[in-house]
């Protein structure tokens, strides 16, 4: 079976899997994904219980509280501190790496989604083209934030809310980049074959076309989770994104502001993770383009 | 050269049209009565029929557009509902502090990333290469208020060497001034160094593998005039194209660093605006960002002229 070893399918993801940046990246992603769906399991408590008494306490504080049940006085610890409300920091930054990859994970497919529909659009029909890019262009003249603030400003704050406007600043870079890969594969000549084969448009770009950009839009999918995270985390914080009582490590720095010079833990432990997060993704889509996509990377 | 200016220019208008189209239609497309949306929360039934009124809001849309364009052109943006004040006036109060932070940061990083890119390209593979780089995918990733909250923990907590936060204006001195903007400027600064070493590197990287640089190198000229006269020169371009790029992200980072740190600049203005719900100053805030990205990228094109001599039009 020698033949199969040596499909290009079979090469590239020998070649992706041995790259170290996508082990690297690629596993602490992974452990990240696996903080947020094992939340409950991680010696974790409710993310929105206040406790009065333990208000503001360092890292490592230990104390015991009592069982409304049972009555019994069980210890607990809050291993990166409390906040103004008492709340477990460590509970809270846990829970808050489920928004982060929802919201990542949800802008980065629904962004590639549209994107590619109207980048195929205008990449294969010469009349639209014009239309689309001239207002892809525009919206790429507003700043990024500033698209997903005006966005926000007009919902109420909300998941969905957020992720819709995050998804209108990503979308033009999505339909640039599979508008050119378009033009670039509509000149082959199995594409021209193709037309002369008299293939239907719908299942010439299905099938001809539309691989093509796999590989550059899993590495810019990725890209997208990165910056989809800090657009998150930025709104949050500026008390614009996702409202307050759900934990996102937005929300957790943005109330600990009031209290950073005193109890700057509120704010240092979600920032590292939030930072470790990104981070890892960035390094994993650095990966990917080396290995998956060998022009986008001498492009860039 | 002038017919390529006029081009230029004439470019930039189908898409500052598309941006204040977009930017007239987000309130009017939202389910909901723009005119209360715009009178805020706390608005009578009397000051709303009056913004419908101004607003001509019983007119077809594209009458609308046409009387909120000619106002905008005008550099009359309305009256902003939370501060009582006119738009304009509180645009123009709060430009010191986000042009004097704009510009420190930008010194910042063309003095930083631009010899940290040229020494990774020179040093191409060494460690010296691999830790600058390394660095750059560390500064992209980490967000600007991450890093605003470091530096203040450390030199203002810690170190109490700079303060914490706040602002001076420039006409109460430059001392006073630089010393409250060194902070805020670095944190913003970083990255900005990651992008632009980044491209600094891949550009100077090109440009050394050319002919002329082995020419200059044959010609006994020292490494330090090879890479700073020739090498540095001709990979201007793209680094300049790329910190015109930049200024989207710049513009993102100002309205979180003046946020961390309560610069009274048009970034606090804007998240101020938003919390309020204070509609003609987001609108007037977002377009005013929005023309001054569209006019500085045509600048950029505009400067390749003088930078590269063989680029002519």
């Amino acid at each position: 079976m020698a033949a199969v070893d040596q499909s290009p399918f079979r090469q590239t993801l020998g070649r992706v899997f041995s790259n170290t940046s996508v082990l690297i990246g690629g596993g602490l992603a992974l452990v990240i994904v696996l903080i947020g769906l094992l939340a409950p399991y991680l010696d974790t408590r409710d993310p929105a219980g206040i406790s009065p008494a333990n208000r503001n306490k360092p890292p490592g504080f230990e104390t015991t509280v009592r069982d409304y049940d049972t009555g019994q006085k069980i210890p607990v610890t809050y291993r990166m501190g409390s906040d103004t409300l008492g709340r477990d920091i460590y509970s809270r930054v846990v829970y808050g790496a489920r928004t982060s990859l929802i919201v990542g994970v949800s802008v980065a497919a629904i962004a590639i989604f549209l994107g590619t529909l109207i980048g195929l659009l205008a990449g294969y029909f010469r009349w639209a083209d014009g239309i689309i890019m001239r207002i892809m262009d525009g919206m790429m003249a507003i700043p990024a934030i500033l698209l997903a603030i005006a966005v926000v400003s007009l919902f109420s704050a909300g998941l969905l809310s957020v992720i819709i406007a995050i998804v209108v600043s990503e979308i033009p870079r999505v339909v640039r980049l599979v508008r050119s890969v378009v033009l670039s594969i509509r000149e082959e000549p199995y594409v021209e074959a193709a037309i002369t084969a008299g293939t239907p448009t719908p299942t010439l770009l299905m099938r001809h076309v539309l691989p093509n950009t796999l590989a550059p839009l899993i590495v810019q999918g990725t890209f997208i989770v990165a910056s989809a995270i800090i657009v998150e985390a930025i709104l949050s914080f500026l008390g614009i994104g996702i409202p307050p009582d759900i934990p996102t490590w937005g929300n957790i720095m943005a109330e600990g502001r009031q209290v950073f010079q005193l109890h700057p833990h509120n704010i240092l432990y979600p920032g590292a993770i939030l930072g470790l997060t990104v981070l890892a993704v960035n390094i994993l889509g650095d990966g990917l383009r080396d290995t998956m996509d060998p022009r986008f990377s001498k492009r860039v | 050269m002038l017919s390529y200016l006029i081009k230029r220019i004439l470019a930039t208008i189908p898409v500052m049209l598309f941006v204040a189209v977009f930017i007239f239609l987000l309130l009017r497309l939202t389910p909901g009565d723009p005119a209360a949306m715009l009178a805020g929360d706390f608005a009578n039934d009397a000051q709303i029929a009056e913004i419908r009124a101004k607003l001509g809001l019983d007119e077809p849309l594209w009458k609308q557009f046409g009387l909120w364009i000619s106002d905008m052109l005008r550099f009359e943006l309305g009256e902003s509902f939370y501060y009582k004040k006119e738009v304009s006036e509180l645009i123009l109060s709060r430009i010191e502090p986000t042009l004097s932070l704009s510009l420190l940061t930008i010194i910042f990083t063309v003095l930083i990333a631009v010899p940290l890119g040229t020494i990774a390209a020179y040093k191409q593979g060494s460690w010296m290469d691999r830790g600058i780089m390394g660095f750059s995918v560390l500064g992209f990733s980490l967000p600007v208020f991450v890093i605003g909250y470091g530096l203040i923990y450390v030199f203002s907590v810690q170190l109490g060497w700079l303060p914490v936060q706040g602002y001076a204006r420039i006409a109460d001195g430059v001392g006073e001034w630089l010393y409250r903007l060194i902070l805020p400027a670095i944190a913003l600064s970083v990255i900005f160094v990651a992008f632009i070493a980044r491209m600094t590197r891949t550009s100077v990287l090109e440009v050394l593998g050319e002919d002329y640089i082995r020419t200059a190198r044959a010609k006994g000229q020292t490494e330090s005039r090879v890479l700073m006269r020739h090498a540095l020169r001709n990979a201007a371009v793209p680094i300049v194209t790329v910190i015109g790029l930049a200024i989207a992200i710049l513009i993102g980072g100002v309205v979180v660093t003046e946020s961390v740190f309560t610069i009274p600049g048009l970034g606090l203005l804007t998240v101020e605006a938003v919390l309020n719900r204070d509609f003609p100053t987001i609108q007037a805030v977002i377009l005013f960002f929005s023309v001054v990205y569209v006019l500085i990228n045509l600048a950029v094109d505009v400067s390749y002229t003088l930078l590269d001599p063989r680029i002519r039009y």
